[in-house]
């Protein structure tokens, strides 16, 4: 027995639910991994290797950060990857490769290591990614590939079809992703299904997807019941462009969104309403990109006007 | 059926069929007892004995003047050994009285006989719990009479008997609610007189139907009926059994930051201690002996075990079969909100609800990383805080912004740790932090 008197000291509790944040992270990649298949399946080559390029370069500028920042390297955590991944989805297909490791870089480098590493950056480093790509290189951002035959189209993507030329595009194809645009923003049913499967697993909060599709579906309605032939219809709306992608897997991201769930909503509900207005009334055909990055910026703000009642504390 | 519980909280991994089966088994009492003067919340007792004293089993042996306190009692007969310093389960080291047993555990009475309580008045009941120093039996250990006394100025309708037990592994009152459920319902019949209440409520979680129909079968045959009582199902998840989830659950009141359940007119009670309430007014006896679990998965023989106090929990070990692999946490109490021992000389005192040795499998425990702000720890809180904010101000030393950010109201659960992916030690900073939030 005295041999076995030694025992470990610690402070309650002495159990652990036994997640860890590597496994959130392994939960997104698998959920993202229906779309990568169907997007690999429309534009081939092409969109593995904007996969391969974001991913790999991602990694190395987390590594790089880590050891200038001279912390532990953690490049394994599967948040880099998870951001390249995401960066590939939010780039056109035919994009070069520099032009995706750059993109990569900045999304690590500029909008997270800088800040510290993963959890204290206040944006999505992937869409600030992209936004830096769009503003540097508009031109390449901007011209697109037909799905399967990877012809160069001059014609721009859906939503700009719709909103500069008035053209719709069937169904159909956007729901399965037969159109040209993003990696991400093509296929709407693999996205629902690797988001639903991260709601399920409770990788990403409900109510913040909840909140964005459901406004989109209210406002984006409203407008075309007011006005069919400018507003386009809010399955439409809800099927175009990258709506899918952001409202499940960009605005859920926990670093960037609150973390009450008041504010969750009240998340949702913004990136959704702003979404709506930049896609009726702003001089860009699409919108996620930018709703979710301003409302990443007020998200401290919504964290602290939204603190939960305290408990056995009645108002009034 | 739509089962009662509160918002927040917890789905441990609950281990509780390791002895839920189990029937209490009384064990021998060893040769030697520690019975620390202080195993209440209060002022500690002085002791009544010096060394070399004989005592008989159930014999006043410590008392305080202290309004919250609570006395002991020896739990056999034999020699005062040693009034000193010795192993504390909560306190590292305390004073205690070292009885050596004379092995006839001869009692100053006859315990085991029933009396006829009558017209008992509630005066007499709160003097009787007094005398036999009973404390809440479900690990706060607050003397029990301090909380029948209600202040003049506050009003009560209603007491609740705490069945929840949502700890994991735990199962002692479990088992008393299937093997004494007439006598728990006396202790609370008994209780309710004393607080002039006449509504009672019994809430069990439902992960333990045997309980909750064994209670519902007494309820039809005991002497001291209320008139208004009903078995309020719960959910089972952590922490409900924590008195303020409890009375959110059950009742929907919710008691205010730094209040005590008569604030919102309930008194709590748990089903440990309202089987000690019954036996000290029924059998005159004295608290020297409680229902201990000893479970965890290097327990050989998981078992429930009616122990007396001040027990050593190697005796307990022992009479479970031992070890049956290396244990590397040995804790008193429940997984969530136990205490770890470093030694197994420390004595079973009047709060030891269960006795665990784990391998460390599920401890947890493992590499800190950085916090994602999933915000588990806020979904999870049962108090409604924001753990991952308070952690940073702690982590700071920011206690005054800690303060704002009401770390006080953290009862320390221990949900927020268990749910965190990055492993960061919330509670424990918390708990750092209430130790140093500026007074006033």
């Amino acid at each position: 027995m005295d041999d076995q008197d030694r025992f470990e000291i610690a402070s309650s509790p002495h159990a652990s639910s036994g997640r860890s944040n590597r496994a959130i992270m392994c939960f997104v990649i698998l959920a993202l991994m229906p779309n990568a298949i169907v997007s690999i399946y429309f534009f081939k080559w092409m969109a593995l290797r904007l996969y391969a390029a974001c991913c790999l370069g991602s990694v190395a500028a987390e590594t790089i950060g880590c050891l200038i920042r001279r912390k532990k390297v953690t490049a394994g955590d599967g948040s880099a990857v998870v951001t390249g991944l995401l960066l590939a989805m939010v780039l056109p297909p035919s994009l070069p490769i520099w032009c995706a490791l750059l993109g990569s870089i900045v999304a690590i480098l500029l909008s997270k290591e800088i800040f510290g590493g993963l959890g204290q950056n206040i944006f999505n480093p992937a869409l600030v990614g992209r936004a830096f790509l769009m503003a540097s290189f508009p031109a390449l951002l901007t011209s697109w590939t037909k799905p399967i035959t990877l012809e160069a189209v001059t014609r721009a993507t859906p939503l700009a079809l719709s909103k500069f030329e008035a053209i719709r595009t069937p169904m159909a194809d956007l729901f399965i992703g037969n159109i040209s645009g993003s990696l991400g923003e093509t296929s709407a049913l693999a996205i629902i299904i690797g988001g639903l499967f991260l709601l399920i697993k409770r990788a990403a909060d409900w109510r913040i997807p909840a909140g964005f599709i459901g406004v989109v579906i209210l406002f984006g309605g409203l407008l075309n019941l007011a006005n069919p032939s400018s507003f386009p219809g809010v399955d439409f709306q809800l099927f175009a462009g990258g709506l899918m992608l952001g409202a499940f897997f960009m605005a859920t991201d926990p670093v960037t969104s609150p973390i009450t769930k008041k504010g969750r909503w009240i998340f949702g509900l913004g990136c959704g309403t702003l979404v709506v207005i930049i896609r009726a009334w702003g001089g860009l055909p699409e919108g996620v990109m930018y709703s979710i990055l301003l409302m990443n910026a007020i998200t401290p703000l919504i964290n602290r006007y939204t603190r939960p009642r305290r408990f056995g504390f009645k108002i009034g | 059926m739509l089962l009662k519980s509160f918002k927040g909280g917890v789905h441990p991994r609950y281990f509780k069929d390791l002895t839920s089966g189990k029937s209490i088994r009384k064990i021998d009492p060893p040769d030697r007892f520690i019975i620390p003067l202080i195993q209440h919340t209060g002022g500690p007792c002085a002791p009544l004995v010096g060394v070399g004293d004989l005592v008989k089993k159930g014999q006043l042996i410590g008392k305080s003047d202290k309004y919250i306190s609570s006395c002991v009692h020896a739990s056999t007969s034999g020699k005062v050994v040693l009034i000193d310093k010795a192993p504390h389960p909560i306190l590292g080291k305390a004073q205690a009285i070292t009885i050596e047993a004379d092995g006839r555990d001869e009692g100053v009475k006859d315990f085991s006989k029933v009396r006829d309580m009558g017209e008992i008045s509630p005066d007499e009941i709160r003097r009787k719990i007094e005398e036999a120093g009973i404390v809440g039996l479900g690990g706060a250990a607050f003397p029990t009479h301090v909380k029948m006394t209600i202040p003049e100025n506050k009003k009560v309708d209603t007491i609740i008997l705490n069945g929840a037990e949502c700890e994991p592994y735990l199962t002692c009152d479990g088992r008393l609610m299937v093997e004494r459920p007439k006598d728990i319902l006396e202790g609370l019949g008994l209780m309710a007189r004393a607080i002039g209440v006449d509504r009672a409520i019994i809430a069990i979680e439902d992960n333990k139907p045997e309980a909750i129909a064994s209670i519902e079968k007494a309820l039809q045959n005991t002497q001291y009926k209320i008139r208004d009582t009903k078995v309020v199902t719960l959910a089972t998840k952590y922490p409900q059994g924590g008195e303020k989830q409890l009375i959110a659950a059950s009742l929907g009141r919710e008691v205010p930051p730094c209040g005590l359940p008569f604030d919102v007119g309930v008194v709590v009670s748990n089903a440990g201690t309202a089987l000690a309430v019954y036996e000290a007014i029924s059998k005159d006896k004295p608290l020297f002996e409680r229902v201990v679990t000893v479970s965890g998965d290097c327990i050989k023989e998981p078992s429930n075990l009616l122990v007396r106090i001040g027990t050593p929990i190697k005796a307990l070990i022992d009479a479970c079969g031992g070890f049956k692999k290396r244990p590397k946490r040995l804790i008193m109490g429940g997984p969530m909100m136990g205490v770890a021992q470093t030694s197994t000389e420390v004595p079973v005192i009047k709060g030891t609800s269960g006795i665990l040795a784990l391998s460390g499998e599920f401890t947890g425990g493992r590499e800190e990383g950085p916090c994602i702000r999933c915000a588990r720890c806020v979904d999870v809180c049962p108090m409604r805080l924001l753990p991952t904010d308070i952690v940073r101000l702690a982590r700071k030393a920011r206690y005054e912004d800690a303060k704002g950010l009401n770390i006080s109201d953290c009862m320390e659960c221990g949900a927020c740790t268990h749910e965190c992916p990055a492993r960061i030690p919330l509670v424990q900073w918390i708990r750092l932090g209430k130790m140093n939030i500026p007074k006033g």
